[in-house]
């Protein structure tokens, strides 16, 4: 590899997108209204240009890396930042990392595509339409940033950061109820973020020191008392449970994802969330191992009860956005449970599943979006009919849903089946239980279908049109590679295995033996 | 009694595809290209998407029956090839390739599927003349075929997974295909969760494959099969009978079938009676070392086979839709074939045989209830037809046939592989034969009479057509396929079953039987069955014939007011599960609301002040957020000093 310092580059260019979409004049829409939506229009061609290459340079990035490299990390840069405190700027991704930029990377100059008139149409329209786009941007940075930190230190900053453009996006440009879903969501993230940071204290205080120990390898083996292992990981846990989110700390998804702008809401559930997963696979696991297995029944636990909550409040929903919110929550709960039944396939399949969840739901909120912009109600109730006259948004919606209730065929399913096939090898009953969720998932999704798309046409629904062109070209990727990834995974489970399981050596754990019963397996 | 699967533990000891054997993607694919050109193609495909949609299937039947030619060119032993594709879920130990089994099982689906499939296709050229959207409804039934072949080609069980749940989703695009009819969504919608229980079934037991024996591969599981306890395997057994249940409608997961015929005929004729919803046949008979290891299993599929085919009888004697009640036939008759599948080496052929007559006559007998309602202009309620055999000479002609095939009339398809059913039931010891045999032996009366009944009513007595009705004959590209599957429902039968062909054709798959012998003597089971046809037919015809047909139906026995409510199938469904599920919906609700995020909330009013100052709070609130981490690093920088100096 060279030493070009390429995911430096990579996060910083939306960064630098966001800096020169905010340096194009605003202009006076009193003055000069045709000027001024000529300078909106360039600050928005500006934001999805800046999306594009990032996105360019995220696949030269994936084309150049080594799945069957011996490096944990490739693409590594390490500076010195606080030699004193032991921090350091250090970025590198494994297979891991790599899928989760590579989703971000997708997924935002789709949301800004998505999101082109989202907020000119805001009732109050002084909202800044450029801030909007500088904002997803400066979220891309961040989520970029995230993934591929490996100094412990760092990813806290960054954890911590993401917040922030997040809750603009939410309390500025968000629904009706924005203010009261943006300081939820800042409040439940700042008491997650404070037991991290104590945590992250205290990890220093047990840990080697030196001008590196923040470093994850220097962490990675650090000698400490069972009851600290315990605090610690329960710090950093519930940290990236809150973000996940695992119930019972979800309440804040629901409101958050609802009233927040449909492109917001696609990152922040897409991709943002998936920090809290990534968080319990890069850190949890590795460094404190004995407390993960430890907590694995609790864990296990809450992941099923999470993935059957969350879909029955789902088939409860009035909402469409707050139905779709729930369903995030019933597949974290199997992001959870495949990455604590600590089996390599297990983890390979979780790994997939933050992916595969960001498509689908990117795709269910998106459309979402798209149906709530022409009918300016998010009530199921006040849709139907939506078929016969917009089948193609129709159409694309239900193979969003179809992957989202993880139809073979589709990308959820190999990750689905590889998650309960891998907590199996354990956890029998709890997969058994896990597997109940696949019944309540055809019931979340098809209902929703036919109550909005089904059926005679009201006086409402009656001339809403179909997709236009941008829409369309919005759908397309998501629906592609929902196929794709359906039928021919591989490639990205080939980047997968390597990091998985170099995890569950980390851990110490390996996988079953077919035919021993779970019982002799490892714990319980 | 090893058939090659089980003793081909080692993957690759069946055969590499060669020629034309190793055209089996190819099958696959040209339906599923066609779906796609029809679906993605939009409106730019109408003006050919019915004649590219059947030109598919046809061609997938010309491969089939030209890989046919090659397999019966093999010795019996080496009909087995297999093909390996790309690796699918490369995941560590679980690692799963898209692979193609071409055997005489899945072979024999292949034929069925392609050849009857594209009758149908050819016969919804006419059916659908008039549809608007007929592009569309070619395209979901290619989609059909393709995942119908993947589902019987597919040599391991998450293949045919896909194919299982792909057959699904055309089932509920096509059962939902006027999804503007409010009714007609909710039965497409309730179809796709009634199988999606069954696949919990699938998944669990795949499941327990993959823990048990490291793999999920037919050659994997059925290799190991031999050394599992017998525990493990009935558990799969019953698994992969619920996954059975869904998808061939058999008790208890049978409700969705009769709401089911909201789809156009043809769905009917294709789908929801010759090959989706036999299915599980295949599932069970495909799997035949594990039931044949795990008898309380086969007692289950025996058991459930046969109170299906009476349930489904039962309410087949009360419908006056006359698709409703040939959606309770084929239920019953798919009753038959489990039953026959449940009984082991014994009966699995003639399960198989009796799914391949059944496919001809019983597409033939929807293809003609689509004919009759092509005249009738959509009326499905034989209360309103009558006389139609003078104004509908061909479909009459056809559509006899099949009602004989499917009674037992002797000579006919149905005569000969009903009646090796009931023979097999009565084998065995102890109770058994006596209650099976039994079952199966009143089932072909009650058959007699509900399908004598249903022509009686539909084509003979007097005519009690509504007023603005014109009966008449369908156009040639309906009746050709009507004709052609009638000349199956006659001498299919024929042609396999006493020849022996069949048997033969199928003993390396399912293993052979011997002469066993049933509890009573074979010419008395055969002239006692006949004898109840005759009684079940000539009650029908007394009943119909003799006497006037009510144009409304008289208000009926208990027995049957039951039948016409699907023996309350429904009623039970909704009280046991819709009601209670509803209940515990919304209380998570209100509990998530009020109680979870109630919590929350007070605990925000506390720090945040009262929601009146949230709103002022709101401008000032990054300013103090980036106040707590400033503060917050302070305070890690201090922590920091303090520990380390």
């Amino acid at each position: 590899m060279t030493d070009f310092p390429w995911l430096t580059t990579l996060a910083l260019l939306p960064l630098v997108g966001a800096l020169v979409v905010m340096a194009v004049p605003a202009g006076d829409r009193a003055a000069d209204e045709a000027g001024a939506l000529r300078r909106e229009l360039l600050a928005k061609q500006v934001a999805l240009g800046f999306s594009l290459v990032t996105l360019a340079l995220t696949i030269a990035l994936a084309l150049r890396f080594d799945a069957n490299s011996s490096a944990m990390f490739q693409f590594a840069e390490t500076y010195e930042w606080i030699p004193q405190f032991g921090v350091s700027y250090a970025l590198g991704v494994d297979g891991i990392a790599l899928v989760l930029i590579a989703l971000a990377a997708v997924l935002t100059p789709v949301c800004i595509l998505a999101s082109w008139h989202d907020v000119d149409v805001l009732p109050e329209r002084r909202r800044s339409v450029k801030g909007y786009f500088a904002l997803l941007l400066l979220l891309e940075t961040f989520m970029i940033g995230v993934f591929a930190a490996t100094d412990v230190f760092l990813f806290y900053v960054l954890f911590e950061a993401m917040l922030v453009p997040m809750y603009f996006i939410i309390g500025s440009y968000g629904g009706a109820q924005r203010s009261y879903a943006a300081v939820k969501f800042l409040l439940y993230s700042l008491a997650g973020g404070l037991l991290m940071l104590a945590a992250v204290i205290g990890l220093y205080v047990v840990s080697d020191g030196g001008p590196q120990a923040f470093l994850f390898e220097n962490m990675l083996g650090t000698e400490m008392s069972t009851g600290t292992e315990r605090l610690l990981f329960m710090g950093f846990f519930i940290a990236f449970a809150i973000k996940a989110p695992l119930w019972p700390v979800h309440t804040w998804l629901p409101d958050a994802a609802a009233e927040a702008p449909p492109g917001g809401a696609v990152l922040l559930v897409g991709v943002l969330d998936k920090v809290g997963t990534f968080g319990m696979i890069r850190l949890c696991l590795p460094l404190f191992p004995d407390a993960s297995k430890w907590a694995t029944p609790v864990v296990i636990t809450l992941a099923v009860v999470g993935i059957l909550y969350g879909a029955l409040l789902a088939i409860g929903q009035t909402d469409m956005k707050r139905l779709i919110a729930y369903t995030s929550i019933s597949h974290f709960g199997f992001i959870v449970m495949g990455i604590f039944a600590m089996t390599t396939y297990g983890q390979a399949g979780s790994t997939l599943y933050m992916v595969n969840h960001g498509f689908s739901t990117a795709a269910l909120f998106l459309i979402a979006g798209f149906l709530i912009s022409r009918r300016g109600s998010r009530l199921i109730a006040d849709y139907g009919g939506v078929q016969k006259v917009a089948p193609i948004l129709a159409g694309t919606f239900l193979v969003a849903g179809l992957s989202s209730l993880a139809l073979p065929g589709l990308s959820t399913f190999v990750s689905e089946f590889l998650v309960l096939v891998g907590t199996f090898s354990r956890y029998e009953v709890a997969a058994v239980v896990a597997t109940g969720g696949i019944i309540l998932a055809s019931l979340y999704i098809l209902l929703m279908y036919q109550r909005t798309m089904t059926g005679e046409p009201n006086e409402h629904t009656s001339k809403l049109a179909d997709l236009t062109m941008r829409e369309a070209w919005v759908v397309a990727p998501l629906v592609a590679v929902m196929i794709a990834l359906g039928f021919y995974p591989k490639p990205l489970l080939d980047v997968i295995n390597p990091a998985v399981g170099r995890t569950m050596e980390q851990v110490g754990v390996q996988d079953p033996e077919p035919g021993v019963p779970a019982a002799e397996g490892v714990s319980r | 009694m090893s058939t090659y699967l089980a003793s081909a533990a080692e993957p690759g000891s069946v055969a590499e595809a060669t020629g034309v054997l190793s055209l089996g993607w190819l099958l696959i694919l040209l339906p599923l290209l066609s779906a796609a050109v029809l679906l993605l193609g939009g409106r730019r495909t109408d003006s050919f998407g019915h004649l590219l949609g059947t030109a598919a299937p046809a061609a997938s039947f010309v491969i089939g029956f030209l890989q046919f030619l090659a397999l019966t060119g093999r010795d019996g032993e080496d009909r087995a090839v297999g093909q390996q594709l790309f690796s699918w879920v490369p995941a560590g130990n679980f690692n799963v390739d898209v692979g193609l089994l071409i055997d005489p099982l899945s072979m024999s689906f292949v034929l069925l599927i392609t050849f009857v499939g594209t009758l149908i296709h050819v016969y919804s050229i006419g059916y659908m003349e008039h549809d608007p959207d007929r592009r569309r409804f070619f395209g979901y039934l290619n989609l059909f075929v393709a995942a119908m072949l993947l589902l019987v080609l597919a040599d391991n069980f998450l293949v045919l997974y896909v194919g299982w749940e792909g057959v699904g989703l055309a089932s509920y695009l096509l059962i939902g295909f006027w999804s503007h009819n409010a009714s007609y969504a909710a039965a497409a919608k309730k179809a796709f969760v009634a199988n999606r229980v069954g696949d919990f079934g699938l998944s669990v037991a795949i499941m327990i494959m993959f823990a048990k024996f490291g793999g999920v591969s037919f050659a994997e599981v059925f290799g190991s099969a031999e050394g599992a306890s017998e525990a493990t395997l009935t558990v799969i057994g019953l698994m992969l009978l619920l996954a059975a249940t869904g998808k061939s409608a058999q008790f208890p997961l049978q409700s969705w079938l009769g709401d089911a015929m909201a789809g156009p005929t043809p769905v009917s004729a294709l789908i929801h009676a010759a090959t989706m919803v036999t299915a599980g046949v295949y599932l069970i008979v495909r799997s035949n070392a594990i039931f044949d290891a795990a008898p309380d299993a086969q007692l289950a599929v025996v058991i459930v086979g046969a109170f299906t085919l009476l349930f489904g009888a039962v309410i087949g004697t009360a419908k006056d839709d006359i698709k409703k009640a040939l959606a309770a036939s084929t239920m019953s008759q798919i009753g038959y074939m489990m039953l026959a599948a449940g009984l082991g080496p014994v009966g699995y052929a003639f399960a198989i045989f009796h799914l391949l007559t059944h496919g001809f006559f019983k597409a033939g007998l929807f293809l003609g209830a689509g004919s009759v309602m092509h005249g009738m202009n959509d009326q499905v309620d034989m209360r309103r037809f009558g006389g139609l055999s003078t104004v509908m000479k061909l479909t009459w002609a056809t559509f006899a046939l099949g009602w004989l095939a499917i009674i037992g009339f002797p000579g006919l398809s149905g005569f000969w592989s009903k009646d090796k059913i009931i023979e097999a039931a009565f084998v065995g010891e102890g109770w058994r034969p006596w209650v099976f045999g039994t079952a199966a032996l009143i089932g072909a009366g009650v058959t007699a009479f509900y399908m004598t009944r249903v022509f009686i009513m539909t084509f003979h007595g007097r005519r009690r057509w509504t007023e603005d009705v014109h009966p008449h004959e369908s156009p040639l590209v309906m009746t050709v396929p009507l004709m052609v599957l009638a000349v199956g429902s006659a001498f299919l039968g024929l042609v396999l079953g006493p020849t022996g062909l069949l048997d033969d054709w199928l003993a390396p798959v399912v293993g052979e039987h011997g002469d066993e012998h049933p509890v009573i003597a074979v010419p008395v089971l055969t002239s006692l069955t006949v004898l109840l046809v005759l009684v079940g037919a000539g009650l029908a015809w007394s009943t119909y014939q003799r006497r006037a047909v009510p144009t409304v139906a008289p208000r009926g026995t208990v027995l049957t007011r039951a039948a016409r409510r699907d023996l309350y199938q429904d009623t039970v469904n909704e009280a046991l599960l819709m009601r209670p599920g509803q209940y515990l919906t919304r209380s998570l609700v209100f509990f998530d609301n009020r109680v979870v995020d109630g919590a929350v909330n007070g605990l925000a009013a506390l720090i945040g002040g009262t929601s009146g100052r949230v709103r002022r709070l709101q401008t000032g609130f990054v300013r103090s957020y980036a106040l707590s981490m400033f503060i917050g690093a302070a305070v890690v920088v201090g922590a920091m000093l303090l520990v380390r100096l």
